[in-house]
């Protein structure tokens, strides 16, 4: 799971899930707020770290996934592939991408923000993916107000929208800004603690408190270095394929021009970002570059608050005192 | 009825140490479609072909190749590859105490909840501690052969882990450049911010459902009956032509849609009204 960036966990659900190169845009649609409609490009905010482990065939080159229909056996190009709802076993209603659009056509092309609330109030629990917004029209002008103005509120906007026939509770927050948007998971897909059947608190002794409040004093730290989240597995691996490479030890070589589509599609996910960032509203404002990454860690917001039922709320008090 | 736990581990903090059972706390409700053919509407199979050959492969023909330069294979045995897993361990080591907040939302991944196992004193005691000094542990620990860093953090009276992602995986907004616009004016700058104030609210996600899920099973359901629904298409909304216009009108509509009263904003009126409506909910 930590080491997975597929978009979707169920890459199979849908087409475009398991075809489209990561760093395409995913959506396009519009912000709107009050009145103001902001056309924006949705990308993701993550990318495939260090390349993986690739399958490869008999030949040393890499194999290629191809659709194969279950009953005829045959292999299914894309624009032959359907989305089916299975009904019962083996028994599925297919369903177009127009019929998923239509049943919510002002869902599936607006992120209408129609409530800002206080980026700390939003639980870490919830948050699922993050995705860049670029503005798409012709000037980036409501965009940076909106981004600037939620950034110094620090408060972030709430809607609801549907992508590739999925609905979103999603959180647009803005840094340095920049929009993103963080899909948030439902209520109803979060276990609450009650749910897991975790026991009500029990009393505690206030010196094994006091103890454990100087431990954690002296394991602690201003910020998080990156450097923890570095992946070891990942790094033993490129070092063994290093020596193995110096080695000349099982070394394959694949032309360039037979390396399969799925290379091809490795594309570098800051390149487009930037490119798109920095194209919308150039267009007709002509201005150059942005104003360079402005350092937003200063000042993000607080500890975010669990707002899970009443003992929340208890527990909020102790800790802010 | 209480979940079971998906795994058993020892949280250490400094000397201490501290049995714990580990709970998704994510279960996934989204729709899910299969991949169909579309000629006899029959499920597809993912099969893999030789990038050469293109012909099918079967799994014992597979080997694992990291790709080490542009077009350059190492080819990796499963004996090397099982010689780099983790060291199996039940610890889940706690190495540092960031302030609250520090972690960025985009590190965060999937979340568990942990429980006590056997102590439930000393588990309580670590929620008081760790809620006492506003920060949340930077954890480690190894689980089904996966090494994972994580967040240790109080969730209501209770303790989490919220897994984090690896360092290439995530884009920052500090790595990025702002898109460039011209100078926002003062007055537009002003109605914006008025906006956002009288949209501004407290979170809470009880309040939000998937409405469109149902929608989806009640299309299903009409199709197979042999309905065929009403395609509506929706409309591509056009960029603001005037923001301050826009901005100036979207003020008016909200003051208006408000319950303004005795000189009071909109804004506090149902701040208020939410407050008194949380209060009632409590009680």
């Amino acid at each position: 799971m930590a080491r997975s960036t597929k978009p979707h966990r169920h890459a199979s659900a849908s087409k475009t899930d398991a075809d489209a190169p990561r760093a395409r845009s995913f959506w396009s649609g519009t912000i709107t707020f009050g009145l103001v409609s902001i056309p924006v490009d949705l990308y993701a905010a993550s990318r495939a770290g260090r390349p993986g482990l690739r399958l490869l065939g008999p030949s040393g080159m890499p194999v290629e996934r191809r659709y194969a229909c279950s009953t005829e056996g045959v292999e299914v190009p894309f624009e032959h592939l359907v989305r089916g709802y299975e009904v019962a076993r083996d028994e599925h209603v297919v369903v177009s991408d127009e019929e998923l659009e239509a049943l919510a056509p002002e869902m599936s092309r607006d992120i209408d923000l129609t409530r800002f609330v206080p980026v700390a109030e939003i639980d870490p629990m919830l948050f699922e993916r993050a995705y860049f917004l670029a503005p798409s029209g012709a000037t980036a002008k409501a965009y940076r107000l909106l981004a600037d103005v939620m950034e110094r509120q620090e408060r972030a906007g709430i809607a609801t929208f549907v992508m590739r026939g999925k609905q979103y509770l999603v959180a647009i927050l803005a840094e340095g800004g920049i929009l993103r948007a963080e899909t948030l998971r439902f209520a109803d897909e979060v276990r609450t603690a009650e749910d897991v059947g975790l026991p009500e608190p029990a009393k505690v002794s206030a010196a094994e408190v006091k103890k454990l409040e100087r431990t954690i004093a002296a394991h602690a730290e201003k910020a998080l270095d990156p450097d923890e989240l570095e992946d070891p597995w990942t790094e033993k691996l490129v070092a063994l394929a290093e020596k193995k490479r110096k080695q000349g030890k099982d070394v394959i070589e694949v032309p360039a021009e037979a390396r399969g589509e799925e290379m091809a599609e490795v594309i570098d996910l800051m390149a487009v970002l930037k490119q798109s960032l920095a194209s919308g509203g150039a267009r007709r404002e002509g201005a150059g570059r942005g104003a360079g990454p402005r350092r937003a860690a200063a000042k993000r917001a607080p500890a975010a608050r669990s707002r899970r039922g009443a003992g929340a709320r208890k527990a909020t008090g102790s800790r802010r005192a | 009825m209480a979940a079971r736990a998906m795994w058993k581990g020892i949280v250490t903090v400094g000397r201490q140490k501290l049995p714990v059972k580990l709970y998704a706390a994510i279960v996934d409700k989204k729709v899910h479609f299969h991949l169909l053919h579309d000629k006899d509407e029959a499920r597809v199979e993912q099969r893999l072909v030789d990038g050469e050959s293109g012909e099918a492969v079967e799994s014992s023909e597979l080997r694992k190749g990291y790709e080490i330069s542009p077009g350059h294979f190492v080819v990796l045995e499963g004996a090397e590859l099982a010689a780099l897993e983790p060291e199996p361990s039940r610890d889940i080591e706690v190495t540092r105490f960031v302030p609250g907040g520090a972690i960025h939302h985009q590190w965060f991944d999937r979340a568990y909840w942990l429980g006590p196992d056997g102590d439930v004193k000393g588990y309580f005691a670590l929620v008081a501690a760790l809620a006492n000094s506003g920060r949340e542990g930077v954890a480690r620990w190894v689980m089904r052969k996966r090494p994972y860093v994580g967040a240790l953090r109080v969730e209501g009276d209770h303790l989490a882990l919220i897994a984090l992602r690896h360092v290439e995986e995530v884009v920052l907004p500090s790595d990025l450049s702002a898109p460039a616009a011209r100078d926002v004016n003062a007055k537009e700058r002003a109605l914006a911010e008025q906006l956002v104030d009288a949209l501004a609210d407290h979170f809470d996600p009880t309040e939000y459902e998937d409405t469109y899920r149902k929608r989806v099973e009640e299309l299903v359901a009409a199709k197979a009956k042999g309905k065929r629904p009403r395609l509506v298409r929706p409309k591509a909304k056009r960029a603001t032509e005037s923001l301050e216009r826009a901005l100036q009108a979207s003020l008016a509509k909200t003051s208006k849609n408000g319950t303004s009263k005795n000189g009071t904003s909109k804004n506090e009126t149902s701040k208020k009204a939410h407050a008194q409506a949380k209060e009632r909910k409590a009680s």
